[in-house]
């Protein structure tokens, strides 16, 4: 068991950070505060191979591995949640499903313009009504012949504003199980943001990660061609698990970056800080605090590359990919508060990043899937009930 | 057509500068980078091959860990690398230096069309001799303090950078450009290029690749063949501010006299 980077990737998160700290770091303050996509910020990620890590080369991408992709949504992280983010949903929720589950005409359609970031991705599963309960699914998929007909709205779409692919997954039918109770037919679509009925709704404005697009996507009478079932009728909702599945170890990863972020620059504040004729970072509580809080970030850090190399590799990783998000992300909203705890006073105000990264890190605890969601599965997986 | 480009790995004296008890630089402890002009250089080199679809040669004289720097090149986008690494050319000043990089650039080959590109100055040494000495061992035409280059058919117009302005000049190829930083700004290494740096050619030039060339001889390589030795490096001494009194009266006048008495000085 070899738990070393390979030289590519030690030089990838060489590149991660020098981008990460010259490109995504001097923005992050405005585009939380104007609570701006930072479009430029995505071209240069696409230009570097950013937007597809790990999609073969023949699909447009990098031609890297899971692991590569998840060094680089926590790089960016720790300086930015909005910008680490942005790549997760555009890669795992997006450009993943249509690799996994497309045919290859789809894929040839899709992935090369999603991985060189000319389009970027999005994917529309939660409604108002269905959250944790996704099968409370409302939107309708009815077959008109030589087209599919949406109906329905979804909300907390990540990405949406900026997004030119949607997956969206609608109910296109129903049949009886074996004990004759009636269940939905669920299937996933590729909706392209320039189809006929399909239009992006309202912005939410959030607690954090406020940069990055979070709208409501409306479908009245929207109209797609037959080729964009994505996968089997009916498995649409399989395809929404499974791709939340490799979602939830971008969102880890974008957890991790945070927590690390957070103390990095509370070990930078504390050395600087004088109370009481001393450095803060002096004083015992300062050092255990830090002590602790690395510890947990470090443990976190290998359960999220311990789902990656599993989903790298192949192997059954979902339960591998529900703890990293877990312990990720509740790690995450942990350090984070003590870390404004640190800084005292300066941590709240918003001339530091500190409030920033707090309010960043309580989401990966709630979206793709909430952390009581990562509990039912590692519950599930380990046969308790 | 080709650019080939010489880079210098170099201690990162932005930082504390480590040294060993007999005065020369302490590198192994100190992180290493690529000289920022050098890098700019690269940058030319590939835009230059961006424009025109020139191959790419990154060519780097050191110890073995310049292999690191020289896989982070071919990652930006450089096509060859050649290390020029051998214990006899070792303690090389900038004059056996220049006779050994202008040794490997032949082996190499300049061709008609081809552009030779180097940092204007590397940060430890702060000489900017090599770039130019290369040029006159292989009787190319030089312009130094490139800011700004333009190809146009087979020759090159170049803005030099002077301290008081700047000068328009224009040179066929093959020729030497040297670089300054302010030319252009690096591109990052791409994820695709960093996994294809490993697959790409890197050749390592030693003592008995070069020794033929008419340029290497052991007297003209190395310690040996320095006119110039490194006698001394350290960090200067932590000055103080200083203390700023304003005024041109009796009473500033008073003042500092007071505090020169106070410190026993008058």
């Amino acid at each position: 068991m070899d738990l070393h980077l390979t030289k590519e990737q030690e030089m990838l998160r060489k590149m991660y950070r020098d981008f990460a700290q010259n490109e995504v770091k001097p923005l992050a303050e405005e585009v939380d505060e104007e609570e701006r996509f930072p479009e430029e910020t995505v071209k240069k990620m696409a230009k570097l191979g950013m937007m597809g890590i790990y999609f073969p080369k023949e699909y447009g991408g990098a031609g890297a591995d899971v692991l590569s992709y998840v060094m680089a949504v926590e790089e960016m992280s720790k300086v930015c949640g909005t910008t680490g983010v942005i790549i997760s949903a555009h890669t795992s929720l997006c450009a993943a499903p249509i690799y996994e589950h497309g045919t290859e005409e789809q894929k040839m359609k899709y992935l090369p313009k999603l991985c060189k970031g000319e389009w970027i991705g999005a994917f529309g599963l939660t409604e108002p009504g269905a959250g944790t309960d996704a099968q409370g699914q409302q939107t309708t998929a009815v077959d008109a012949g030589d087209h599919w007909v949406l109906n329905g709205s979804k909300i907390f779409i990540t990405n949406a504003g900026f997004a030119n692919v949607f997956i969206i997954i609608a109910i296109t039918g129903s049949h009886a199980d074996k004990r004759g109770r009636k269940v939905k037919d669920i299937s996933a679509f590729i909706v392209e943001r320039t189809d006929p009925g399909f239009s992006v709704g309202k912005h939410e404005k959030k607690m954090g990660i406020k940069g990055s697009s979070t709208c409501e996507l409306i479908m009245e009478d929207c109209i797609i061609p037959k080729d964009r079932l994505l996968g089997q009728l009916g498995k649409g909702f399989k395809i929404a698990m499974q791709t939340l599945d490799g979602g939830r170890i971008g969102i880890a990863s974008q957890a991790l970056g945070l927590a690390e972020g957070a103390i990095e620059e509370t070990i930078a504040y504390t050395k600087e800080r004088v109370q009481f004729g001393k450095r803060i970072s002096q004083f015992q509580n300062t050092q255990f605090q830090l002590a602790d809080m690395y510890a947990k970030t470090e443990a976190a850090k290998w359960l999220v590359y311990s789902a990656a190399m599993k989903k790298q590799n192949h192997e059954p990783y979902s339960m591998d990919a529900a703890m990293a998000k877990l312990v990720a992300a509740e790690t995450a909203s942990d350090v984070t508060r003590r870390c404004v705890q640190l800084f005292g006073g300066y941590g709240y105000t918003r001339e530091y990043p500190m409030e920033r990264m707090m309010r960043d890190a309580k989401i990966t605890e709630i979206y793709e899937g909430t952390s009581e969601v990562q509990r039912m599965v590692i519950s599930a997986h380990l046969g308790i009930k | 057509m080709k650019a080939i480009v010489c880079v210098k790995q170099v201690p990162d004296t932005s930082g504390v500068v480590a040294v060993k008890e007999d005065g020369t630089m302490d590198r192994a402890a100190m992180a290493t980078i690529t000289n920022h002009d050098d890098l700019a250089a690269v940058e030319a080199a590939l835009e230059l091959k961006d424009a025109t679809g020139c191959e790419v040669v990154v060519v780097s004289m050191g110890p073995p860990p310049a292999e690191g720097m020289l896989r982070e090149l071919l990652a930006m986008g450089a096509d060859k690398a050649v290390l020029v690494s051998a214990r006899e050319f070792g303690g090389s000043d900038t004059y056996a230096t220049s006779q050994i990089l202008a040794a490997a650039i032949k082996k190499i080959g300049v061709e008609q069309d081809d552009v030779v590109f180097c940092g204007r100055q590397a940060i430890d040494g702060d000489t900017a001799q090599v770039g130019p000495q290369i040029a006159e061992k292989l009787h190319l035409p030089q312009v130094s303090y490139a800011a700004d280059v333009k190809m146009e058919g087979n020759a090159l117009t170049v803005k030099r950078l002077l301290e008081d302005g700047y000068m328009m000049l224009k040179v066929q190829t093959p020729c030497l450009i040297t670089c300054v930083k302010e030319l252009n700004t690096p591109r990052y290494m791409s994820v695709p290029g960093i996994f294809e740096c490993y697959s790409k050619p890197l050749e390592v030039f030693n003592y008995d690749t070069l020794k033929d060339d008419e340029l290497i001889d052991l007297d003209t390589i190395g310690l040996k063949g320095s006119p110039t030795n490194v006698y001394k490096s350290f960090s200067p001494p932590v000055k103080g501010a200083g203390m700023m009194l304003e005024g041109a009266d009796k009473a500033t006048v008073d003042q500092l006299v007071g505090i020169l008495d106070g410190k026993h000085i008058i």
